[in-house]
């Protein structure tokens, strides 16, 4: 049986822009994925416990205040000490061009920019997923 | 308003236009389907005095008069231009500080103050939670002394400030009128706003801190306060931006903010205040958004049902209570990443909604605010957009040009109804908090937002430069940034605060703080002595989230 | 990973693993519950259940922390609806228990009710005995709330909560007295709203007619504000004794056992019944057949068992 696979959607820190989150997890639903979205002002730790609790296949962190080169790193450490490195780490959000790349080095798979259709993260989780 | 004979003849006229175009049409197909608004809502090919059938002057008035849809002034920007308020403010209180001056030399206005996420979640720098986030979005303050800086070199007495603030609306506000002090000048001179709006916060926003009474309770205390010692003051700036930004449509923009007005006039009505003598100084904040006709038609449609609500509802009787006055901001949400020089031509767009709307006061964005807060450069073009408009553009020449315009005030009646029918829908939840909890509203504009997102992907809505005209181009060179070592400053200036000032004191204030927060007592003087002491931002809030509590998040996906 | 022993260790890994691999029927899984079987049965499993915007979840996050004071490990499946269109699903019970994703003795899992009406899926059974051989003290499931998860609950659970909001007072009289009698406590939430008495007295006068043994008792509660909570758990309690002491406990568990296994026969039965292609291509013609009235639906049922029984 071909299982759905699992999304957390996480926001990190402090930020409380959600319509973008809500929409990606909308549209990840919509392509027949299961959701667990995290709410507002998640640590790293909570975005990792949930992460491993709910053994998800991706974790997809939106954020809009600036704090991302702090904090999405952060949660792929938290995850890598967990054992758990197979989870595919995602972001989006306000998020510069040019902090892409420290944001790959550091284990962020892919970085959706504004204007990104959701078929675009859609189709990148479909493929990129460890199952 | 029109002549029954002469209507009836227009009418006729109408039938056969449409007729002739019908056959038009079948062998001329329109470019779409159908025409929408920025709304989404349809637009039809012609409006004549046919969609006027019920419409008198009475309805809409004269401007500065009930119900004052052609604007809250007789002579609007004849006599005053709108306040040309730039929203500023990141890093330190010190580089805040040259950018406020920058933007008066430039010919701004008003002071307009961001605040970053911690300050505005009642955290201070060198919190857990606030890791990453010092300075980014907005000027870190974590005491007075920050405020002091801010404020450095600009004479309170002279300017009007506003500062976007909510849920530690109070301890910011103590802080302005304890440096205004230090300048001495007294509060009964000071001049601004204060955003201190919680309830869209809970819905489209995200900064706040404590449980729903409680935060009223602030909220009402900060109206009793200024209504006696600072009288100039507004007290709240009503917000439909954000939840514009969140996604909602025009109509709910309206629908909604006018709800949350409705319950703070009610809470305030509550705790014992006359509605004459707070009302006066509420102000409302808009959005503008790229539908320049459905913008106006908003603005005037928002103005005249807030009218009849203070008129009816709440019985007022100075006409100050029922003039809407308000702020605009340029919506960042249309701004896109690709092609930003295309985000100056939007924001003039929207910068004529907003004028040709009423506005008292407007902050427009720069070209690179979808990836970034704005350099001096690009944020002295949004300025000088502005100030094109006001004086090149021939706009502010005369009171609401467009009033008359059959699909103008057919629009604004449809608005208006349309917000109403959402105004009734939150009463009958029992109000505006009632209803955020059951999750209506945030689930409305979840809905809308949705809605808009698939008509974009599927290319039905044209966003010029990201689904349609599109170009390689590279990544955009100059962007402003935060330094990190910003974070690391603070957490160290935090340090030689607590460890340099009388800490004996710190320790009273806030046990007074606390007894206060913990009867009914008006808290503004109790934050005011605290916040002259150098207790933080920080330490005031913790005491009242340990009293009140946090707000607990629900979600409505 | 070695799932077995890891899972003995209590490596929330290891749990959340197997959990996955059970709710996707993975076999290997299965053998491992088989064997691991005599770990099960501590757990006491409470059900929540109850419309949507009861405030389940809320109320949930307070009886765990609540347990989590007294030094328990507790476990909390969220069970929210899935598309019948797309197969996806949001589930945002979570959100609501944030607070709790850190603390080392809760596990919180959420799940779709992929398909099962009654939203309680296989899955989600085998996800409460994972917990169970976890080690967990109490596990709560939270259904989806509307139609027949409420009667799907019981069978899964050893006490049912069913929470009540005011204002439903039409809609209790719509309530069928079916779902009245499942509930084993009564919690109405947000009390401080307008007509929490008069449902409280609603649901006394159906409990009035009720003719089993037990009393529900009917608690007030905000859980917003944690008010309540301490009742709300000492009535759970009260019916876990009173179940103790008369045996219904054991009784209810082995009834909970007898529909489990009737439950994993038919399916199993109805796997191989599309599993096996001659059959479906069997069921598929019958069907154009039927609508052609060349047969009718009893007689293709007949043909298809004479087939099962034959295969």
């Amino acid at each position: 049986m071909d299982r759905p696979i699992r999304v957390l959607v996480a926001k990190p820190g402090l930020d409380g822009h959600d319509r973008g989150a809500k929409v990606v997890a909308r549209a990840l639903r919509d392509a027949g994925m299961e959701v667990i979205y995290t709410g507002l002002r998640q640590t790293p730790d909570q975005i990792v416990n949930a992460a491993i609790q709910e053994d998800v296949d991706c974790v997809a962190i939106s954020i809009l205040s600036g704090a991302h080169n702090t904090l999405l790193p952060k949660v792929v450490k938290l995850l890598a000490e967990q054992d758990a490195s197979d989870i595919l780490v995602v972001g989006g959000g306000v998020i510069p061009d040019e902090d892409i790349p420290f944001l790959k080095e550091n284990g962020i798979a892919e970085i959706f920019t504004p204007g990104t259709p959701t078929s675009v993260t859609i189709e990148f989780i479909k493929a990129n997923v460890n199952r | 308003m029109f002549d029954k004979g002469k209507m009836a003849q227009v009418s006729e006229g109408l039938e056969k236009f449409n007729e002739k175009t019908k056959s038009m049409l079948a062998k001329n197909p329109e470019r779409l389907e159908k025409f929408v608004s920025g709304s989404g809502d349809e637009v039809k090919g012609l409006y004549t005095p046919a969609d006027l059938e019920e419409f008198d002057y009475s309805d809409i008035g004269f401007p500065g008069e009930y119900p004052y849809t052609r604007g809250v002034q007789p002579n609007m920007y004849r006599g005053r231009l709108w306040t040309m308020r730039m929203y500023a403010g990141f890093a330190t209180a010190e580089e805040s500080n040259k950018r406020y001056k920058y933007l008066v030399e430039q010919g701004s206005s008003g002071l307009s103050v961001a605040f970053d996420l911690p300050t505005q979640i009642g955290y201070d720098s060198d919190h857990e939670l606030s890791e990453g986030e010092v300075g980014k979005v907005g000027v870190a303050i974590d005491s007075l002394a920050d405020m002091e800086i801010l404020f450095d070199g600009i004479p309170l007495d002279k300017v009007s400030t506003s500062m976007t603030i909510n849920a530690p609306a109070s301890v910011l506000l103590a802080m302005y009128i304890a440096v205004a002090e230090k300048q001495g000048v007294s509060s009964d001179k000071l001049r601004g706003t204060i955003q201190n709006d919680i309830l869209k916060e809970y819905i489209a926003r995200g900064t706040y801190i404590f449980p729903t009474e409680p935060s009223m309770r602030l909220i009402t205390d900060i109206f009793e306060y200024c209504s006696k010692d600072v009288p100039l003051w507004n007290t709240i700036s009503i917000s439909g931006y954000h939840i514009r930004e969140a996604g909602s449509t025009a109509a709910q923009e309206v629908g909604f903010t006018i709800a949350d007005g409705i319950a703070y006039v009610e809470a305030a009505i509550k705790a014992g205040l006359d509605v004459d003598t707070f009302a006066p100084r509420l102000s409302f904040f808009f959005n503008a958004h790229n539908d320049l006709l459905e913008e106006v038609a908003k603005y005037r449609a928002a103005r005249t049902l807030w009218a009849k609500i203070m008129k009816e509802r709440f019985g007022a009787k100075n006409p100050k209570s029922m003039a809407l006055k308000f702020h605009t901001q340029t919506g960042g949400s249309t701004l896109t990443a690709q092609q930003p020089e295309n985000n100056i031509v939007r924001v003039a767009i929207q910068t004529l909604a907003a004028v040709l709307g009423g506005t008292q006061s407007l902050h427009t964005n720069s070209k690179d605010e979808a990836l970034a807060l704005p350099t001096e450069d690009s944020v002295r073009v949004a300025l000088r957009t502005q100030q094109i408009v006001a004086h090149e553009s021939g706009v502010t020449n005369t009171v609401d040009p467009l009033a008359g315009s059959y699909f103008i005030e057919a629009k604004t009646k449809e608005i208006m109804d349309k917000a109403m029918e959402y105004i009734t829908k939150v009463d009958d939840l029992g109000g505006a908090p009632k209803a955020i909890d059951q999750g209506y509203i945030q689930q409305e504009i979840m809905d809308a937002a949705y809605y808009y997102q698939k008509e974009v992907e599927t290319g039905e809505r044209i966003v010029v430069g990201m689904n349609k005209y599109q170009i390689e181009e590279s990544a955009p060179k100059d962007l402003l940034r935060v330094d990190p070592i910003v974070g690391e400053n603070a957490k160290k200036k935090l340090a030689d605060l607590r460890a340099n000032r009388d800490n004996a004191a710190v320790e009273e204030k806030l046990a007074a703080l606390r007894t206060a927060c913990e009867g009914s007592q008006n808290v503004m003087p109790v934050i005011i002595e605290a916040v002259k002491v150098y207790a933080t931002l920080g330490e005031i809030c913790g005491v009242m989230r340990d009293v009140f509590g946090e707000y607990q998040q629900s979600v409505n996906l | 990973m070695n799932i077995e022993a890891k899972l003995l260790e209590g490596n929330k890994r290891a749990v959340a693993r197997l959990i996955t691999l059970v709710e996707n029927k993975d076999e290997a899984a299965f053998e491992l519950l088989k064997k691991l079987h005599n770990k099960t049965g501590n757990a006491y499993v409470v059900g929540i259940t109850g419309p949507p915007g009861a405030g389940k979840s809320t109320l949930t996050d307070k009886l765990v922390k609540r347990l989590l004071d007294e030094g328990k490990k507790v476990g909390v499946i969220a069970v929210d609806p899935t598309s019948p269109f797309t197969g996806g699903a949001i589930l945002g019970d979570r959100v609501r228990m944030t607070g709790l994703s850190t603390h080392p003795n809760v596990f919180i899992r959420s799940m779709g009710a992929r398909g099962s009406l009654g939203g309680i899926s296989e899955g989600t059974s085998a996800a409460i005995k994972v917990l169970d051989i976890y080690g967990a003290d109490y596990i709560f499931v939270e259904t989806v709330g509307v139609g027949q998860s409420e009667i799907d609950i019981v069978k899964n659970c050893d006490t049912t909560v069913m929470v009540m909001v005011p204002g439903l007072g039409d809609d209790i009289q719509a309530i069928k007295a079916g779902i009245m009698e499942i509930g084993d406590v009564f919690a109405i939430n947000k009390a401080d709203r307008d007509g929490a008495k008069k449902t409280a007295r609603e649901i006394n006068a159906m409990l009035d007619y009720s003719s089993k043994d037990w009393r529900p008792p009917v608690k007030m509660t905000i859980a917003m504000n944690n008010d309540g909570i301490e009742e709300l758990f000492e009535g759970i309690s009260e019916h876990r004794n009173y179940m103790a002491s008369t045996g219904l406990f054991e009784t209810r568990r082995i009834n909970n056992t007898k529909n489990e296994i009737v439950e994993l026969v038919k399916h199993r039965v109805l796997e191989h019944l599309f599993d096996n292609a001659y059959n479906e291509q069997l069921i598929n013609s019958l069907s154009v057949n039927i609508v052609k009235r060349e047969t009718d639906p009893y007689t293709a049922c007949d043909e298809i068992m004479h087939n099962i029984k034959k295969n």
